[in-house]
């Protein structure tokens, strides 16, 4: 009985020792991951601030000014005006859907005159 | 095993050779004893050994552990997820809809261990070529005179990074930099300020700010648990852009030597622009001024609406007459006296031009045609006591709390002593001197229903509390007025349609720093108010020395030239704050009857 135990002791004392070695392995293995998992998001941050830094460069409103100036023929840009406010009475209803034109229709009935049909 | 005390065959010997057998029993219990007594000191002595092997052990221990932590570098704490708390050692700045002011960027410094360099003579020349500023000769001393570190450059570009980078010398390192970035360059200049390095190190350097908000605000700034939320200013970076566009074109039309404008939301004390012109790039702050002679006003760097202390001029009559209004000595139909010139004791208060609007003259024609006189009157009524009260109440008194750090060194020039004739001048904005921040946050009282609002440059989430410096009622009549000065007055060109711009101009002469006035040079001040049938928002625009030379005489009265550039002002920035002009009302579409 006893070199029995003796042996299964040593077997696993060898075993749990296998283990902590890959166990040691493992955990340097995830925590050099994880430095390059923080490099890399530490250098995606610092590029997401140069590039929010350089939207708002690019967007600041002396050359949105000079843009606007430089491509009026295309874009016709204006300073905003108090003339541009309109009323919501002056939008218009909107128009009653017409009928599907792909279908055809028996219509029975008169013409009517042509200054009518634009109504 | 135990012996004997009286072993039997010693005994029996004894006996026989006639000694005491009692001797041997005695002899016997001293060797017990000494026996006992030699283990008894075994034992203790290995458990005094134990003891000190223990303590040792224990002291060698945490010896060594506090020896490691001393001499080990820190590191993050690598196991551990790292949020998104610290990015920046500096928080952003933007404006009121999240649009960047102020934010960071990672740059690098160059530095040089002159005890590493293979060729210091070619290094320098070639350093000297990628920066021109840099001497050549100096650069060469420097690195040849022995010493271990130099500093060269506090911030490269990457292009000039690379540059260096092919140089390839060994003793020429860089240190990582985070660098304060302005994007909007010379937008906002005077309320941003500005930063520099403070404490520099080979890896990093702290950034502190030098002027304006950054500074007042520095700790909130670098506090670490708040460096993820970019502090929120009020201002709005459009109407912040328009308001310098319009104003640095109307300096410019008005031959002035500076401006400034504050736009200011009359419920919440918010500014929404505050613009001072002649501006500067916050990212390349200019030197301060170091010429004796000069005055503050003439270096960029100084801020006109925060620190520039004026005689502020006719707009102040507006004050006056509140007060007399809120104390029931006047009506605004109330008749007074107008006749000028006035003379009080050896003091002549005459009109602008020498005019006479007398003999009587309503309050509300007081304001809208800004008698002198008129206005000298009703504060003799009032007093010197009522009246250093109001205005104090109003906070002329004292630096505006806005958060800037050069507001509270701008202290409003005060008359030391207050006779009735001060009394009389300070009643139109005369001998009395103060920002046109002052000036803003006490028209925002009259607009705000007569409660004072506090300046501030952060956003606020809601309306303000404050102290009632005047009825309601006043406040409303004193805006009616106000309004007729646009309509009928002396402000007439500052009518922008469908927006009831009320306000009041003032036009005063600049002291000369020897004494006296000068008779060509004025501060124009325009304070206005609009809408007026529900104010909103209190605009002031300032013009430092302005002159109108588009007629055939030379004008330099506000009404020529602070007020059509605050119409111009109103009339952009209005529709950007979502504001919509009053107009008629559209004719509904009814059927008209007609007749054939």
């Amino acid at each position: 009985m006893r070199p029995f135990l003796s042996i299964v002791t040593f077997m696993a004392l060898i075993a749990l020792g296998f283990w902590a070695y890959r166990e040691n392995y493992a955990t340097q293995a995830a925590l050099k991951e994880v430095d390059q998992l923080q490099q890399e998001i530490q250098s995606l941050r610092e590029a997401l601030s140069v590039q929010r830094a350089e939207w708002a460069y690019l967007n600041r409103p002396d050359r949105l000014r000079d843009l606007a100036a430089a491509n009026f023929d295309r874009l016709g840009l204006m300073p905003m005006e108090p003339t541009q406010f309109g009323t919501a009475a002056a939008v218009a209803y909107p128009r009653p859907p017409m009928p599907d034109v792909s279908l055809t229709f028996d219509v029975q009935g008169t013409t009517a005159p042509p200054d009518l049909q634009d109504q | 095993m135990r012996v004997p005390l009286r072993p039997l065959a010693r005994i029996l010997q004894a006996r026989q050779d006639g000694l005491n057998p009692d001797l041997i029993e005695r002899d016997n219990l001293r060797k017990r004893h000494e026996d006992m007594q030699d283990r008894s000191r075994g034992h203790n002595q290995w458990r005094l050994k134990a003891m000190c092997l223990t303590f040792t052990l224990a002291f060698a221990a945490i010896g060594t552990r506090m020896s490691i932590l001393a001499a080990t570098v820190p590191v993050e704490p690598r196991a551990s997820v790292q949020g998104a708390e610290i990015i920046a050692q500096r928080a952003d700045i933007t404006d009121r809809n999240g649009r960047l002011l102020a934010t960071n960027m990672t740059t690098h410094a160059l530095y040089a261990h002159p005890r590493e360099m293979v060729d210091p003579k070619g290094t320098a020349a070639r350093l000297a070529e990628i920066f021109p500023d840099l001497d050549a000769a100096a650069l060469e001393r420097r690195f040849t005179d022995g010493r271990s570190f130099v500093w060269i450059r506090k911030i490269l570009s990457p292009e000039q990074m690379q540059l260096v980078h092919e140089i390839g010398d060994p003793g020429l390192l860089f240190g990582p930099r985070e660098m304060r970035l302005y994007p909007n360059g010379t937008l906002a200049a005077h309320v941003l300020g500005g930063s520099s390095f403070g404490a520099e190190g080979v890896h990093s350097a702290e950034v502190i700010g030098v002027a304006g908000i950054e500074k007042a605000l520095d700790a909130r700034l670098r506090d670490p648990a708040q460096s993820a939320a970019p502090l929120t200013l009020s201002l709005d970076l459009s109407i912040q852009a328009t308001v310098e566009e319009v104003l640095a074109a109307g300096m410019t039309m008005l031959n002035a030597k500076g401006a400034a404008a504050i736009l200011m939301d009359a419920r919440t004390g918010e500014i929404l622009s505050l613009a001072s012109l002649p501006t500067f790039d916050p990212n390349d702050r200019p030197a301060p001024l170091v010429d004796k002679d000069a005055e503050p006003g003439d270096s960029p760097l100084f801020n006109r609406a925060v620190q520039g202390v004026y005689e502020l001029g006719s707009t102040f009559k507006i004050f006056a007459v509140a007060q007399a209004l809120e104390l029931g000595l006047v009506s605004p139909d109330t008749m007074v006296d107008a006749n000028a010139p006035m003379v009080w004791g050896k003091h002549k208060i005459k009109e602008f031009d020498n005019k006479n609007y007398g003999p009587l003259l309503s309050v509300t024609d007081i304001i809208a045609k800004s008698s002198n006189v008129g206005t000298a009157h009703i504060a003799l009524m009032i007093g010197p006591l009522r009246q250093q009260a109001f205005l104090k109440s109003l906070g002329f008194f004292e630096p505006t709390p806005v958060e800037l750090i050069e507001a509270p060194g701008a202290k409003p020039l005060i008359p030391k002593k207050w006779p009735e004739i001060v009394t009389i001048t300070t009643s139109y904005g005369h001998g009395m001197a103060a920002s046109p921040l002052h000036l803003a946050a006490a028209y925002a009282a009259i607009a705000n229903g007569g409660v004072m609002v506090q300046p501030t440059l952060l956003k606020r989430d809601g309306p303000t509390t404050g102290v009632r410096v005047m009825t309601e009622e006043t406040a409303r009549a004193s805006v009616d007025m106000l309004r007729r000065v646009v309509v009928e007055g002396t402000a007439s060109l500052g009518e922008v349609p469908g927006y009831e711009v009320a306000g009041k101009t003032g036009t005063a002469d600049k002291p000369k720093a020897s004494g006296g006035y000068y008779e060509d040079k004025v501060v124009n001040t325009f304070a206005a108010v609009f809408p007026a049938s529900n104010p909103q928002y209190v605009l002031i625009v300032t013009l430092d020395e302005p002159l109108d030379t588009t007629m055939s005489e030379d004008r330099r009265t506000a009404g020529w030239t602070a007020v059509p550039v605050a119409a111009e002002i109103i009339r952009r920035v209005a529709p950007l704050m979502g504001l919509r002009p009053k107009l008629e009302p559209p004719a509904p579409d009814a059927v008209t009857a007609a007749s054939n």
